[in-house]
């Protein structure tokens, strides 16, 4: 590869080594070493060293567990062919071997190793993790491929267009809409190109705060590697541990610090992207141009069917000076609601504001790790007798919003005075920076513990959309009550767990997340009827004026809805794009369209 | 504990009291102070009673044992439809679908006697007992808070906005006429007045009646409801007394009262509108016509106590009461109201429950029929209430209040609606309904009322009725019937009714023979006993100066035979689609399933607006005539042909006998348009022009039936003419003023005489809101 060694800013670290199993789970969220488990007390610990919470007691974690689901740690349903991988269950690869052999040639290195394929075969939607867990693999890549550069890419791009064969690019492997899914019709070899060895920072541009980056570069990597340089993106997705540049514009992925920072859309200056009909790039990096349609929105949202993403230039900030986290309480997800739009039309929003309903709430009391000193638990108790009984706050309908501040001291003070003024109009009350922090944290776990519920018969998963601020009440009340009542209707024996928050804010609107979980004993099949609630949750979004996606995608779960979505003349637009770009489905991951 | 509670009350009802006396003129305030005296009075002797424990305890088993989720209910008509697609032969489907009929006795113990505890218990205990209904899923809302935020509303605000841009007038002065609008509605719902609602309703309905039932079981299935999303109670309307019987019951039974519409009419009567304004009625002008500024607030009233979910809402969907006991073609225009929240998401589900509620022996009886003939209805006061005080005396046998299955609106809504298509708006902005919206609130509108027929019960005198009306006027009159002959009928038809899924009451400890001698008793203002025969009365002398002519003879009779018809009607919606097949196989002479389709669509099309069908199921309607005709054995079914046995002779000319006034009452209006009628009336001119003519006819031999004297039929043939566009509205004109379309009319006529056969009619879709 050309590139010049003077140029290299960094190297990612040792993680993504091409054998990412090692570290990370093949069946479950994250890194092999952190999940949380019940000890023979029951209490509920985290493993590892890598969070906050590792090594930690959460004490009130199981009578959560139990009362909201009815639950017990009786009834374990461990997955049953963890933690080895047993490959005479995968199919042997079907490879096209002309292709196999003009790749080695080129020395790009090539797997063909029932694991990798595994581990790259899927996403983390419910169904997927459920079916590894089960031991079962669908149709899974018949290779895999981990290109060292951009020119690697566009060799492997020729060969495959050369002999028919079909590309699926695997950045982070976070998808949660189907899209990494092989199409079980698909004939042909399917090829996963990795693009994680793609991983360094090329330069950075301290004149024009930006930095030239490979794509398969991780959200943490990324960050860490410019916070070096006392630099950032401020893009912090959820999954920013694991999830990859190249994802993230192939997405249009969306970062919790966005009121600050943007979303990916307006963080991209330059993207490079490999087709089958060559590269497409511009030729100048102006800030804004007039010259017709953006074709970085082909680009951004395309989830693979384009083409390979393998360079991006980024806006890069300076590392904020100081940084601070709060929380407020309302006396209900009503009141909270309106306060955040007020500071939305007040256009002062922190880097991040997100407003949990009650249930979570209460789920993110219940992961209160056990308090060390009797001092904090009795200022605990205090607190919570202030809130309830002095103020007179309903414990069962009041909510609390996280906020995230940053910037120079000065301006972070004053900014959070403004917004705490606002919330006080709406009757919330500043409940502390540790709330707040811990909300965020939070984000980061709760990935795991969906592994933890699959242990003892509950299934869950968040989906998301964006809607205008006048609906997000309605949307709200309405999309949690139609989970309930479509479990029910499902013979689903246990009331499920039901609940939204609001994570981002916007002019017009906000991005809802909906977290939905249920207890699935009793049931023959239980992924089938966790589809069919999804489905008429998202249903009942749309017909509340919800998106279908704020930045999660399309992929493969929400295809059908696109056409309704876009219109018929818009998805003709799109498909004409694909026909003229990859006339032969050599991006044959049928996501989107 | 309970002077307690006396007292408590005692101070809540003596502020509202000074609160509304602050608010009346000068002659009520002096009857307000007596009224408060005697309040204070009665508490304070009520202090002495011995007290009454807890009123409800006899219900208590009866309440845990229905308690089921109201979800899984679903009631036949809407499980019928779901299952139509699945099932081939119209017999399985029909008994699938529809419940086994059952005949309700009063001594079932589903059926619970309200006045049973009256009777024995103190009132002042029942109407000053602990009142703790389960929580509605919204806080309580006071009756000015609700009036601010629809003040405060955006749709208001653009209305009023569009107002004063057509006006010329200034925004604030459009938003007081808002504010006094809405001050004319508002309800002011108060505990202190349900109480003293609930008080004097014992009194009264101790007196009117032995006893008034109620199904428990769909009271327990309300009280799931009320939970969980807003309640809508839709009861018919057949008397002033049902007015505030469901808020009597929902207080008797512990649950929320609800906030009722009402016509403005109410509102005048002195004392008692402000009563009933503080019982949760809340009041509409009954010409809105084009006042846009009125229809927003009324809108916005409506749906803001839907979304605020604080009460029940009730509201008669029939839009009035029913002269002729006959449910009503529903209206739409309010169930459009409630029903625009959920459509528009703004609401989760909203529950609708059909109430039906049933009489014995209706108080106004007499009334009813001579506004049918045209004599005006007395306005409503305060003064003639108080008159009417001497029906106190009569007895009117008992009510019976069903509580239907509560109807999910959104599983019925679904495929129905598209609701994405109010995201591309704001949902302030109106915005004329589209068709399917208004397709789907008629649809449901019908469906409800349907419900409501199904939930109604039927007395033994309904269907001596029925018997009654098969003989000719002159003889019921002159020589009367033989009263072996009438209770033989009756028992026939009872069988009959039952085979067609009746709701009867008809106690079975009692005997038939009894059971009949009582029901006559009851009704001895219209039928009288005499030697074994049966005779009816003629009605009493108008107070006239001029001398009674044939003609006031004629509407003698009339008033009469219209009091009978009304009873027959209580019965009518069970035999309808059976007495329609019966009257397509005599005037086709077909056997062929098609035709006999076509004809029983096309009366369908005629008596649109005389009976109740559900939009959109006229071949379902067809085929449960047929299963109902096949299981009273008087017609067999197979793939092709309907054919009738001898033995079914009986029951098709019982049935068609019962049609048979209206085919004749429709014919004569037909012939009215096309012979003497001007090309161009007002439905003011019509209705005396039509009656003058029928008069005629009477008197003349040719006709025999007197209810083509009914101004509500005369009104539903119009409707349906307009319906078939055989009468065009002149679009031009102020008046209401209908143009006739002779040719048209003409041909309907010889269709429905059996000349011709009827053509693909053109029928719009009756969906104005």
């Amino acid at each position: 590869c050309g590139r010049q060694p003077g140029s290299i800013v960094g190297v990612s670290n040792h993680i993504w080594q091409i054998k990412r199993q090692e570290i990370m789970k093949w069946n479950g969220w994250g890194y092999s070493d952190s999940r949380f488990f019940f000890n023979k007390k029951g209490q509920a610990e985290f493993t590892g060293r890598r969070y906050r919470l590792s090594g930690l007691i959460i004490p009130g974690l199981k009578d959560w567990f139990e009362s909201t689901f009815g639950a017990s740690l009786q009834h374990k349903t461990p997955a049953t062919v963890s933690p080895i991988l047993n490959s005479s269950a995968v199919q042997p690869p079907t490879l096209n071997e002309a292709f196999v052999e003009e790749l080695k040639s080129t020395g790009i290195p090539l797997s063909h190793d029932a694991e990798d394929r595994v581990f790259r075969a899927h996403g983390h939607c419910l169904h997927e993790i459920f079916a590894l867990r089960e031991g079962k693999f669908g149709r899974v890549p018949d290779m895999v491929v981990w290109p060292n550069c951009h020119n690697d890419v566009v060799k492997i791009v020729e060969l495959a267009c050369k002999h028919n064969v079909c590309l699926i690019p695997y950045g982070g492997g976070t998808s949660v809409s189907s899209a990494l899914e092989c199409p079980p019709e698909e004939t042909r070899s399917i090829v996963s190109l990795d693009t994680s060895q793609m991983n360094r920072i090329l330069w950075i541009d301290e004149k024009n705060l930006t930095a030239h980056v490979e794509a398969g570069i991780v959200g943490q990597d990324l960050e860490r590697l410019l916070n070096e340089s006392g630099y950032c993106t401020g893009h912090e997705p959820d999954s920013m541990e694991f999830s990859s540049l190249g994802g993230w514009v192939a997405t249009r992925a969306s970062g919790m610090k966005k009121n600050v920072y943007g979303n990916i859309e307006d963080l991209v200056v330059h993207v490079k992207m490999v087709t089958p009909q060559g590269v497409i790039e511009k030729s100048c990096q102006g800030p804004r141009m007039s010259t017709g349609p953006d074709v970085h929105h082909f680009i951004m949202g395309s989830e693979g069917t384009l083409g390979v993403v393998t360079e991006v230039t980024m806006k890069i900030r300076p590392m904020p000076e100081y940084q601070k986290y709060g929380s407020v309480v309302f006396p209900n997800f009503e009141q909270g609601v309106a306060c955040l739009r007020e500071v939305a039309r007040q256009r002062c929003a922190p880097a991040s504001i997100r407003l949990m309903d009650n249930e979570q709430f209460k789920f993110g009391h219940a992961l209160k790790p056990q308090v060390s000193s009797i001092f904090t638990s009795f200022l605990d108790g205090l607190k919570k007798f202030y809130i309830t009984k002095f103020k007179g706050f309903d414990p069962n309908r009041l909510c609390v919003a996280t906020l995230l501040f940053e910037g120079d001291r000065e301006k972070v003070l004053q900014h959070e005075k403004q917004v705490y003024d606002i919330a006080a109009k709406f009757g919330g009350l500043a409940a502390g920076e540790d709330n707040g922090q811990r909300g965020y944290m939070l984000t980061f776990v709760i990935a795991y513990l969906r592994d933890l519920g699959m242990d003892y018969y509950v299934i869950g998963e968040s989906f998301e959309t964006s809607v205008p601020w006048d609906r997000v009440l309605d949307i709200c009340r309405n999309v949690k009550a139609r989970i309930i009542r479509e479990c029910k209707d499902k013979g689903v024996q246990f009331s499920p767990l039901s609940t939204c928050r609001v994570t981002q804010t916007y002019d017009a609107g906000a991005c809802v997340y909906f977290y939905f979980a249920f207890n699935y004993r009793g049931l023959s099949d239980p992924v089938h009827v966790y589809e069919q609630v999804e489905h008429a949750a998202r249903e009942e979004i749309l017909a509340n004026g919800g998106s279908l996606s704020h930045h999660h995608g399309v992929g493969k779960l929400r295809k059908e809805w696109m056409r309704d979505t876009i219109s018929k003349v818009g998805m003709g637009m799109l498909k004409s794009v694909k026909d003229y770009v990859d006339p032969n489905n050599i991006f044959g991951n049928r996501n989107l369209l | 504990m309970q002077i307690r509670h006396y007292v408590i009350n005692y101070a809540h009802i003596s502020v509202n009291i000074s609160f509304a006396s602050s608010r009346l003129s000068g002659a009520c305030r002096v009857l307000w102070v007596l009224w408060v005296l005697k309040v204070l009075c009665l508490v304070l002797s009520a202090v002495h009673e011995p007290s009454v424990p807890e009123v409800t305890v006899g219900h208590g088993a009866a309440r845990s044992r229905c308690r089921r989720s109201f979800r899984n209910v679903q009631p036949r008509l809407v499980a019928s439809e779901r299952k139509r697609g699945e099932r081939k032969t119209p017999a399985g489907e029909m008994s699938g679908s529809f419940r086994d009929p059952v005949v309700l006795r009063s001594d079932d113990e589903d059926l619970v006697d309200v006045l049973e505890e009256r009777r024995h218990g103190s009132d002042l205990g029942f109407t000053f007992r602990t009142f703790s209904p389960p929580s509605c899923p919204a806080p309580s809302v006071s009756s000015s808070d609700l009036r601010q935020s629809v003040l405060d509303s955006l749709f208001l605000r653009h209305v009023a906005k569009e107002v004063a841009v057509e006006t010329g007038s200034p925004l604030e002065m459009v938003m007081g006429d808002a504010r006094s609008i809405l001050e004319e509605m508002s309800q002011n719902l108060q505990l202190g007045f349900i109480r003293l609602m609930a008080f004097t309703l014992t009194k009264v309905f101790k007196k009117l009646f032995r006893s008034i039932f109620i199904n428990m079981d769909g009271l327990n299935t309300l009280q799931q409801a009320v939970q969980e999303n807003p309640v809508v109670l839709m009861p018919n309307h057949r008397s002033y007394v049902d007015f505030l019987i469901i808020s009597y019951i929902l207080f008797a039974f512990d649950l929320p009262v609800p906030v009722i519409a009402a016509g403005i009419p109410l509102a005048g009567m002195k004392i008692v509108g402000e009563i009933l304004r503080r019982s949760g009625a809340f009041f509409i002008r009954r010409s809105i016509g084009s006042d846009k500024l009125y229809w927003a607030v009324l809108s916005e009233y409506v749906r803001t106590i839907i979304r605020k979910e604080f009460a029940p809402f009730e509201f008669y969907v029939e839009g009035l009461r029913s002269r002729t006991l006959k449910s009503l073609t529903p209206k739409l225009g309010m169930m459009h109201m409630v029903l625009e929240p959920f459509f528009k998401g703004e609401v989760f589900d909203i529950t609708l429950v059909p109430i039906s509620v049933s009489y014995d022996r209706v108080l106004e009886e007499s009334l009813l029929a001579h506004e049918l003939l045209g004599v005006p209805k007395p306005r409503e006061s305060t003064a003639g209430l108080l008159k009417a005080t001497r029906i106190l005396q009569e007895d009117f046998g008992s009510m019976f209040v069903n509580f239907g299955c509560p109807l999910s609106v959104r599983s019925l809504c679904e495929g129905r609606i598209d609701r994405c298509r109010f995201n591309l708006r704001p949902r302030h902005v109106p915005q004329q309904p589209s068709a399917d919206v208004q397709a789907c609130v008629s649809w449901l509108a019908h469906l409800v009322v349907r419900l409501q027929e199904e939930g109604s019960v039927i007395g033994p005198w309904s269907l001596m009725c029925c018997q009654l009306l098969q003989n000719p006027v002159h003889v019921l009159t002159g020589d009367g019937l033989d009263w072996q002959q009438l209770s033989d009928g009756t028992v026939w038809s009872r069988r009959l009714a039952v085979d067609c899924g009746a709701r009867l009451s008809w106690s079975g400890s009692v005997s038939d023979p009894d059971v009949m001698t009582s029901a006559a008793a009851l009704h001895r203002s219209v039928v009288q006993r005499r030697r074994g025969r049966v005779y009816l009365l003629q009605g009493e002398e108008p107070e006239r100066r001029r001398p009674i002519g044939s003609e006031d003879g004629v509407m003698r009779t009339a008033a009469a035979v219209l009091m009978l018809a009304s009873y027959r009607n209580q019965a009518l919606h069970v035999f309808v689609r059976p007495a329609m097949l019966a009257a397509a196989l005599n005037v086709t002479r077909s056997r062929r399933r098609e035709q006999l389709l076509g004809f029983f669509c096309f009366l369908q099309d005629v008596f649109s607006h005389e009976f109740i069908f559900v939009p959109g199921r006229s071949t379902q309607d067809f085929e449960e005539a047929c299963f109902y005709l096949k299981k009273c054995g008087a017609v067999n079914i197979d793939d092709q042909e309907v054919t009738v046995p001898d033995s079914g002779l009986e029951v098709l000319s019982f049935l068609q006998k019962l049609l048979q006034p209206f085919i004749d009452s429709y014919q004569v209006v037909f012939r009215f348009f096309c012979e003497d009628g001007p090309q161009v009336f007002s439905e003011k001119q019509l209705l005396p022009a039509v009656r003058q003519f029928a008069t005629k006819l009477i008197l003349s031999g040719e006709l025999h039936t007197y209810e083509a004297l009914s101004s509500d039929t005369q009104k539903n043939v119009l409707s349906a003419l307009r319906r078939l566009q055989a009468v065009t509205k002149l679009r031009a004109s102020e008046q209401n003023e209908y143009k006739v379309n002779r040719e048209a009319v003409r041909r309907t006529a010889d269709v429905l005489a059996g000349k011709i056969p009827p053509q693909m009619l053109q029928a719009t879709p009756d969906a104005r809101l």
